[in-house]
């Protein structure tokens, strides 16, 4: 090799190395530094939430009803009570065509009709949440003519919907064939050995699912605004008590918790958050503390839980 | 049947079902019929949302027909006359999430990158589930933090100096002019927080995509003599481009969706022109402040068809990047 075709002539390749090297260095920190930045809102805000939070939560706030504005004292007990309505009817609601879709997957995995569902469930989570509010307005407010719980349950289970289905879809896929084919050979019919043989296996991995999907409902505030909107008032052990003192049936009580307007916990937390008043403004904090222990913890219980399920599997 | 009759009567009995139950398969016949039922219902639920708020939104569409998205329309948004234009919504919801996502894009990959390429895996484990808490966290919560914390913490400092540097600049004045609020609510606030909500979903698909990315492609790179950054750079982001811009459109997705935390942070209010650093309205956030006082039937109408804006925007995002994301995921299955 002369040196007119040497390519590398009069380039210093250690120099050039060494410069490489440091650019190397320079960008693979500088993705750290990023990772470092990223995770730093959620300390600030986790921190700055337990401590302000913390300092204004007590009792109270678990036990009573909201007093009147500008006065001290009071608690949220409306909006915990309604929250746990909303989010239980919409976990009734949603759960079952969940898993029933989700079977209809597992058995149909490559129908046209499954191909779209997939697709369309794709397509659900991706609508935002105030965008399915004004639907549940339409399809439930007007029809009966007042805001109630069950228009937010609706709501809050078309939210859930597809967060339950993809996940039971995996989890059902991780069951081996060979269960439901034994069930199948010792002569029960499908349903049978979905139901009692496929489900129970994929339960753990199910359940997990459903935790997530609770998660994403009861930190929903959007479209709750204009199909619960809200109800200082709601207590659903006064409205039992009175349904017994009255004799009237369980119709009845069922009538005066989900036929009403209804407030939830984000719901509170977003209208006392722009209140004037600093007492209102501290139980905004303090219901955010609530709000996000709720929902990191059972984040945090789902995902470890199936991590420990996917670690079981694979080994 | 031979061994039913050497069995008691009644035993017998037992073992032959009814007509009817045999004519069903045994129940499976009824089984089907639910799963498919079910599996219809949940297909044509996006499809009924979007069919009810295109009718539901009529009058409105009738009375102002494309003016409405128009930005050229006088931005009128009076609910006296009952005239309505949307565009300064709109404009709110663009700007917001196109400012967010071009402050979150470059950290996300950066995060990404960190997440799958570069992490111990003890470390990984535990920023994955950090970064997905941070994905988790209520929105509300964002927004109580962002008026009390964020904005006059660091909205309010950031307005100040982009309003004294860029906004004397002719030309980009119009974008940066104006002072920000003392409260700090701006689009410029809306646009920090959204930085903050998407950047987890962002970083998360895209370390997905950077996971799937196979290892071969990095071992024949590093074996050529290229640096770990060279890899990344030269390599695993042009093969996996298509993934991570379908990250970074659902992340715009999540961004113009968003309502909670932008309706706290933004100032709702439908003047502001087109500066940043003074307060204005996204779609989603003029229909969580408004709908449920809307005065009138025009009012509520021209409401819907925001939402109707905002949903057929979103729809076709989502298509577009699922479509990107199943590109990605193709290619590594088939080779």
């Amino acid at each position: 090799m002369n040196a007119e075709t040497n390519i590398f002539a009069g380039l210093d390749m250690a120099r050039l190395d060494k410069r490489r090297r440091r650019i190397n260095r320079i960008m693979l920190s500088l993705t750290a530094v990023a990772t470092l930045f990223a995770v730093i809102p959620l300390f600030w805000i986790t921190i700055y939430v337990i401590i302000k939070g913390g300092s204004y939560l007590n009792l109270d706030l678990f036990i009573h009803l909201p007093q009147a504005m500008g006065t001290e004292g009071g608690g949220v007990l409306h909006a915990i009570e309604g929250s746990a309505v909303m989010v239980l009817f919409a976990s009734i609601f949603a759960i079952p065509p969940a898993l029933l879709a989700a079977f209809y997957l597992l058995h149909h995995p490559n129908t046209p009709l499954a191909n779209f569902l997939r697709f369309s469930t794709d397509l659900l989570s991706g609508i935002p949440s105030i965008v399915v509010g004004l639907f549940g307005y339409a399809v439930i407010v007007i029809v009966q003519k007042h805001y109630s719980a069950l228009a937010g349950s609706v709501v809050l289970a078309i939210i859930m919907l597809p967060v339950i289905l993809r996940s039971a879809e995996e989890m059902l896929k991780l069951v081996p064939q060979e269960l439901r084919e034994g069930a199948l050979a010792l002569g029960s019919p499908e349903w049978k050995s979905a139901l009692t043989v496929v489900l129970p296996a994929a339960a753990e991995g199910v359940v997990t699912g459903i935790m997530l999907g609770i998660a994403r409902a009861a930190g929903e505030t959007a479209p709750l605004i204009f199909t619960a909107l809200g109800n200082d008032n709601y207590e659903i052990f006064q409205y039992i008590r009175q349904t017994i003192q009255y004799r009237q049936g369980v119709g009845e009580a069922f009538k005066l918790i989900l036929e009403q307007p209804t407030d939830a916990l984000p719901l509170t937390l977003w209208k006392y958050a722009q209140q004037p008043y600093p007492e209102r403004v501290q139980q905004a904090w303090a219901v955010a503390l609530v709000l996000m222990l709720f929902v990191l913890s059972l984040n945090i219980a789902a995902r470890l839980w199936l991590a420990k399920r996917r670690r079981q599997r694979y080994g | 049947m031979p061994v039913s009759e050497s069995l008691p009567p009644h035993k017998a009995q037992k073992r032959t079902p009814p007509a009817l139950w045999v004519a069903l398969r045994h129940g499976d016949a009824l089984w089907d019929a639910l799963l498919w039922l079910s599996a219809a219902l949940t297909t044509v639920l996006v499809f009924w949302i979007g069919w009810k708020l295109w009718v539901d939104s009529a009058l409105s569409r009738a009375a102002t027909g494309w003016d409405f998205v128009s930005p050229w329309a006088p931005p009128s948004w009076n609910p006296v006359l009952d005239k309505f234009h949307a565009w300064p919504a709109i404009y709110g919801s663009l700007v917001t999430s196109l400012i967010a996502l071009l402050v979150a894009t470059p950290f996300s990959i950066a995060v990404a990158i960190f997440l799958a390429e570069l992490a111990p895996s003890r470390i990984r484990q535990i920023l994955n589930y950090m970064v997905e808490m941070l994905a988790a966290v209520p929105s509300v919560v964002y927004g109580l933090w962002g008026i009390y914390v964020f904005l006059p913490l660091v909205v309010v400092p950031l307005g100040k100096f982009l309003g004294a540097t860029l906004g004397q600049v002719p030309g980009l004045d119009v974008f940066f002019g104006g002072t920000i609020p003392d409260s700090g609510l701006s689009r410029l606030g809306a646009s920090l927080i959204l930085v903050l909500m998407i950047t987890p979903t962002i970083a998360a698909v895209t370390r997905d995509v950077f996971q799937a990315i196979p290892q071969s492609q990095r071992e024949a790179s590093l074996a050529l003599g290229a640096t770990q950054w060279e890899t990344t750079w030269r390599v695993l982001i042009p093969y996996g481009l298509s993934g991570i811009l379908g990250a970074v459109i659902l992340g715009l997705g999540r961004a113009i969706g968003e309502t909670m935390a932008v309706t706290m942070v933004i100032g709702n209010t439908t003047g502001g022109g087109w500066s940043i650093l003074r307060p204005g309205y996204t779609m989603a956030s003029i229909i969580a402040n408004e709908f449920a006082e809307a005065v009138s039937g025009m009012h509520t109408a021209a409401l819907v068809e925001i939402g109707v804006v905002l949903f057929v925007i979103t729809f076709l995002l989502n298509l577009f990047s699922r479509y990107l994301v199943w590109r990605v995921n193709r290619k590594v299955i088939v080779r």
